[in-house]
């Protein structure tokens, strides 16, 4: 075990700066790490060692040479697999994408590189991100590096298993529904989902096109900060692209980490707790509402009413947009092509590979989303569904006037065993419960650890702010952080168990 | 099956009423929602992006400049402007579809209520309404190899080129038709030529209907009187030149005829037409064809064009071919029938750069709809097509004018100018064809031709100038026809009565 | 208003194209008609007072200039391809098509 593997992003990136490191060493650190623990783990779906390694050499030579490069720069980063990446195999977790290698660059996958993050791999992820667990993923399980037979939350399961287990410093997550939120929260690591428009969708395969935000996942609410303003910014390839510069991130989290958060009104969201939640998550939650208070903030209780149709609404529109996302995988250009006897059509050969290639939870929502879209259902289903929306963005609106910052646990429970909720779609469904409201009015939220639960499993403290305003996630954020980290006398990740080192 | 009914007593006995949707590739130089280009002929799939290709993770982003352009169209076509619109997602599968949904707009339409006025073939105007023109996006290309034939060995499959997805198209669908009766296969053909020629001027369309720029679907229904409610309609896909619609319509009344009269319900159904029978026949039926599941794009956002823009628009129409007939008309002083047959032959530019060129109006129509237009249909082209400029025909009219060429030798320089020889000057020159106009050449040759000929110079010289044009006609044999025969009858004439 | 049928489930299958095995459509029919259920009750407060919301971010008129970009390359493309002849993707027969 290497102790570079054990640093942030943050102070990696200082100990590259001044030279006390190489970016060659620390990748190699990484791939180590990944060589040893991820047999267990199984938060990655490729290792792309060899590039990362050049990638890593040519920052060092770059530095070397005096060049002017991103803080960043050197510090090494895995991908969630449905993200687009250059000849790189790029699969979405499904069957139905084995062996693509996509001619293109998602414009984030772009940044990265320009600013000389080494890639390390792709991360596993439930198939087409749909799902709370990465259980739905075509090639196996990824392990809750805290207990290994848990889920690592989902559908961003590899990223965040990835990063608690010291696999990476930093990785991208999505998060349509909660899927980088959800996943930080069961592995005791931060996620964060920007403002819609925040980070470019352009080369993320799409879920709900009106959902998706990609985001980054690390382990302290800085590195967080560092890798937004790193991959956000506007996109003219992405039409829904905020055309605006982004808040500033990094500096918001310095001025939280001091701790001080005199008058910020914090509201606590009362439709997101009580009934559903473990009461261990919610005596975390009690205990961080403590500190903030400790810290200055003023503590006012939100009513959003409609949030407890925000599920529905979400299991509507994911659903019926996805639908038609993903009529693109039908074996004529790319992925798959499973061919029945007897010289058939294009619409045999079509449906063959859609029957063969899409998992159970895939063909679930696809057929849901035709159903809600087919003709005389639409009103009923979609259109509501999208005034339910509309409800939701007015309580949010409510509540921002009477509050900076919302705040709820980021999951009603702890990580649950594999396998207990996959014959059950609905009881897995509630576990973004609180996440979805977020993605349906385009607000950023942030998930950090907030201590563990009776079960001695992480918790997540989420954190909403207003749209374009995701300055304050990274403020109240690093300011709990902070305080908990004061309480706990290091991270919370130092109490997870070792990992065996399977070499 | 019903037999056809003879088009003079279907439309006797039923009332026709049309509906014609038309497609137009915009001219843009990109594609309508990514870079690719929108050109035309390139080498299979290497106009394409991610974009249009569909790849996963690719993004639309809509192309301005055919906004602009279908704001024109909807102008010209005297239609409302949306306030806001947006694209929807028309959803089915098909292999020349790469993302099994296109890209259109459905509910919200960026013009709508509209009309344009059509000219007939006896000069009067049938109006016809428009509904709708709304923004969509082109499919790839499909070719069929069979299983004896193609590369891949004992199986039917097709070829898919994207090069064509995704090119903008706006498609303007009419309201019904009512009211054309006998005439609505003349009325379809001269609407889908109005709009031809209206995306032409507006130069949002090369409009080349040989290209598959402009595609028509025509809907055709009957019924027994025009105070009947509307007929079940077919829709004939991919009528694709002007004869074709006229001929379309056609067919599909005396078809429709014939079915009812066989007390048969007509199918509402898609046709295909078959240039080469003229006939339609009914297309596949598919059971989930009319579920598309349309929603809103969530990939792109409202459009909501400025109505400072729309009016800069607006302002900068150019003059619509309809008006601008009327006044070249009125200027050349031409009749209804030649500037009719003027446009139908797409000579108006051309005359009108030939005018401006120093010739007359009339001499300009003479070359444009005699001499060249006979080449041109014996080549098989249009016009415009051939490889002689209106400014050099319009030097050609000055060398005559200026007295220098007859007409005859006119023809040979021309002739010369279309093999690629020059312009009219420098064939006249090299091939050495300038009228002779010195006199004394003429005189030398009138004499011979009276010596060879006494018998005839005898009968002229006694006042009977009957035969005075074989005098003539051997003179223009000697000068191989570059002697002007009215000098060399003035000479003649002179010679012997002097 | 929900039932979802076994019919109605292959039907929609049918429509988004993708096979299904008849111990699929079984389980599938189940599992759907209680989410269906449970999902329906958008309508309780979607009164015709609510316009939709389809973008979370109210933007309009976003354009690109017609400006060329670099087309993708096509050996990449078709390199990952199921199957490609001179250029272009072979499919299989598309029914209904003109020989």
């Amino acid at each position: 075990m290497s102790d570079l593997t054990r640093l942030s992003a943050a102070d990696l990136a200082e100990k590259l700066t001044a030279g006390e490191v190489s970016s060659v060493e620390t990748t190699q650190a990484h791939l180590d790490r990944i060589a040893d623990v991820d047999g267990a783990v199984h938060a990655f779906l490729q290792v792309s060692g060899e590039a990362a390694l050049a990638t890593a050499a040519d920052v060092d030579a770059r530095r070397a040479a005096g060049e002017e490069l991103h803080a960043l720069a050197g510090v090494p980063i895995a991908v969630k697999d449905v993200v687009v990446t250059k000849g790189l195999e790029t699969t979405a977790g499904s069957k139905i994408l084995q062996g693509w290698i996509p001619p293109y660059d998602a414009t984030l996958v772009e940044k990265l590189k320009a600013a000389g993050l080494p890639i390390l791999g792709k991360t596993n992820m439930d198939e087409f991100a749909m799902g709370s667990s990465t259980e739905h993923s075509a090639y196996g399980n990824t392990h809750n590096p805290w207990d290994l037979d848990r889920i690592p939350g989902g559908s961003g399961g590899g990223s965040a298993a990835a990063v608690a287990a010291y696999e990476a410093p930093l990785a991208i997550g999505t998060d349509t529904g909660g899927s980088i939120r959800q996943p930080a929260a069961v592995t005791g690591t931060v996620g964060v989902k920007p403002t819609y428009g925040g980070v470019s969708r352009y080369g993320l395969i799409a879920l709900a096109s009106s959902l998706d935000q990609a985001g980054p996942v690390t382990r302290t609410v800085l590195d967080s900060a560092l890798l937004h303003e790193l991959i956000g910014g506007h996109d003219p390839r992405d039409s829904t692209s905020i055309d605006e510069p982004l808040p500033a991130l990094v500096a918001a989290a310095r001025q939280g980490a001091t701790a001080d958060l005199t008058g910020v009104r914090v509201g606590v969201i009362r439709e997101l707790q009580g009934e559903g939640y473990q009461p261990g998550v919610l005596a975390r939650f009690e205990e961080s509402l403590e500190l903030l208070r400790g810290a200055g903030a003023q503590i006012v209780e939100v009513s959003c009413p409609h949030f407890t149709y925000a599920l529905a609404a979400y299991y509507l529109i994911l659903p019926a947009e996805a639908s038609s996302n993903l009529a693109k995988f039908d074996g004529m250009r790319f992925g798959l092509r499973v061919v029945p006897e007897d010289n058939p059509t294009a619409e045999r050969v079509m449906s063959a590979t859609r029957g063969q290639g899409f998992g159970d939870e895939v063909k679930r929502r696809i057929i849901l989303g035709t159903y809600a879209l087919s003709a005389g259902y639409y009103d009923a289903y979609y259109g509501s569904a999208q005034k339910v929306r509309t409800l939701i963005q007015r309580d949010f609106t409510a509540a921002f006037e009477a509050a900076d910052v919302l705040v709820s646990p980021t999951a009603p429970t702890t990580a649950f065993k594999l396998g207990e909720k996959l014959d059950d779609p609905l009881a897995m469904y509630l576990n973004d419960v609180a996440t979805i409201p977020a993605n349906l009015a385009g607000v950023p939220g942030l998930s950090l650890p907030s201590g563990l639960s009776d079960d001695g499993l992480p918790v997540g403290f989420q954190v909403l702010a207003p749209a374009k305003a995701d300055d304050r996630l990274y403020r109240v954020g690093a300011a709990l952080e902070a305080l908990l980290e004061n309480e706990w006398g290091g991270p919370l990740l130092l109490k997870a168990p070792e990992l065996e080192v399977g070499r | 099956m019903s037999t056809l009914v003879d088009y003079d007593d279907a439309v006797a006995r039923y009332d026709t009423v049309i509906g014609i949707e038309v497609h137009v590739e915009l001219g843009t130089v990109t594609k309508m929602f990514d870079g690719a280009p929108a050109g035309f002929g390139e080498e299979p799939n290497t106009s394409v992006t991610p974009v249009s290709l569909g790849l996963p993770g690719s993004l639309p982003v809509v192309n301005g400049k055919a906004v602009e352009y279908a704001i024109r169209i909807g102008l010209a076509l005297n239609c409302s402007i949306a306030e806001t619109c947006r694209f929807a997602r028309k959803n089915y599968f098909y292999p020349d579809v790469p993302k099994n949904f296109q890209t259109s707009q459905y509910d919200e339409p960026i013009a709508y209520e509209g009309w344009v006025d059509v000219e007939l073939d006896d000069g009067s105007i049938f109006r016809v309404e428009i509904e709708r023109a709304h923004m969509e996006e082109d499919a790839g290309k499909n070719t069929h190899i069979g299983g004896s034939d193609g590369r891949i060995h004992g199986a039917e499959y097709s070829l898919v080129d994207y090069n064509r997805a995704g090119i903008p198209l706006v498609e303007i669908v009419t309201k019904p038709i009512t009211g054309a009766g006998a005439r609505a296969p003349e009325v379809a053909r001269a609407y889908v030529q109005t709009l031809r020629d209206l995306f032409r001027a507006l130069e949002v369309s090369e409009a080349r209907m040989e290209r598959g720029n402009v595609r028509a679907d025509v809907n055709v229904s009957i019924r027994p009187t025009p105070q009947s409610p509307l007929g079940t309609r077919t829709e004939t896909k991919n009528v694709n030149s002007f004869r074709s619609v006229e001929r379309a319509v056609r067919y599909e009344v005396s078809r429709q005829a014939g079915v009812l009269d066989d007390g048969i319900a007509i199918v509402q159904e898609t046709r295909h037409w078959h240039e080469d029978t003229g006939t339609t026949a009914a297309g596949r039926v598919k059971s989930d064809a009319e579920d598309y599941r349309y929603f809103p794009e969530p990939d792109l956002v409202p459009i909501a064009p400025d109505r400072a823009w729309v009016e800069e628009i607006r302002a900068s129409l150019p003059e619509l071919p309809a008006a601008r007939r009327r006044r070249l008309q009125g200027e050349w002083g031409y009749a209804d029938a030649e500037m009719r047959d003027v446009v139908n032959a797409g000579a108006v530019e051309l005359i009108e750069t030939t005018i401006a060129a120093g010739a007359s109006p009339a001499a300009a129509r003479k070359w444009w709809m005699g001499e060249l237009a006979r080449t041109a249909k014996q080549q098989e082209v249009e016009l415009a097509e051939l490889p002689v400029t209106p400014t050099q025909i319009g030097q050609l009219q000055k060398l005559v004018d200026d007295g220098r060429i007859n007409d005859k030798l006119a023809r040979q320089v021309l002739e010369g100018v279309l093999a690629g020889e020059g312009d009219p000057e420098t064939v006249l020159v090299a091939r050495g064809l300038e009228v002779v106009s010195d006199d004394a050449p003429l005189l030398e040759a009138i004499d011979a031709a009276l010596a060879a000929q006494p018998d005839i110079a005898e009968k002229i010289r006694s006042g009977n100038l009957g035969p005075v044009g074989a005098i003539i006609g051997a003179v223009m044999k000697a000068t191989r026809g570059q002697a002007d025969a009215g000098r060399v009858r003035e000479l003649l004439l002179e010679r012997i009565q002097g | 208003m929900s039932t979802l049928s076994r019919d109605e489930v292959a039907r929609v299958a049918g429509l988004a194209r993708i096979d299904l095995t008849p111990a699929e459509l079984d389980r599938l029919a189940g599992e759907l008609d209680v989410i269906v259920e449970s999902v329906a009750r958008v309508s309780e407060i979607a009164t015709p007072d609510v316009p939709a919301t389809s973008h979370p971010l109210p933007l309009t008129n976003v354009f690109r200039p017609d400006v060329l970009v670099e087309p993708v390359d096509r050996a990449l493309v078709l390199a990952s391809a199921p199957e490609h002849v001179d250029g272009k993707f072979a499919v299989p027969q598309i029914l209904g098509e003109d020989a």
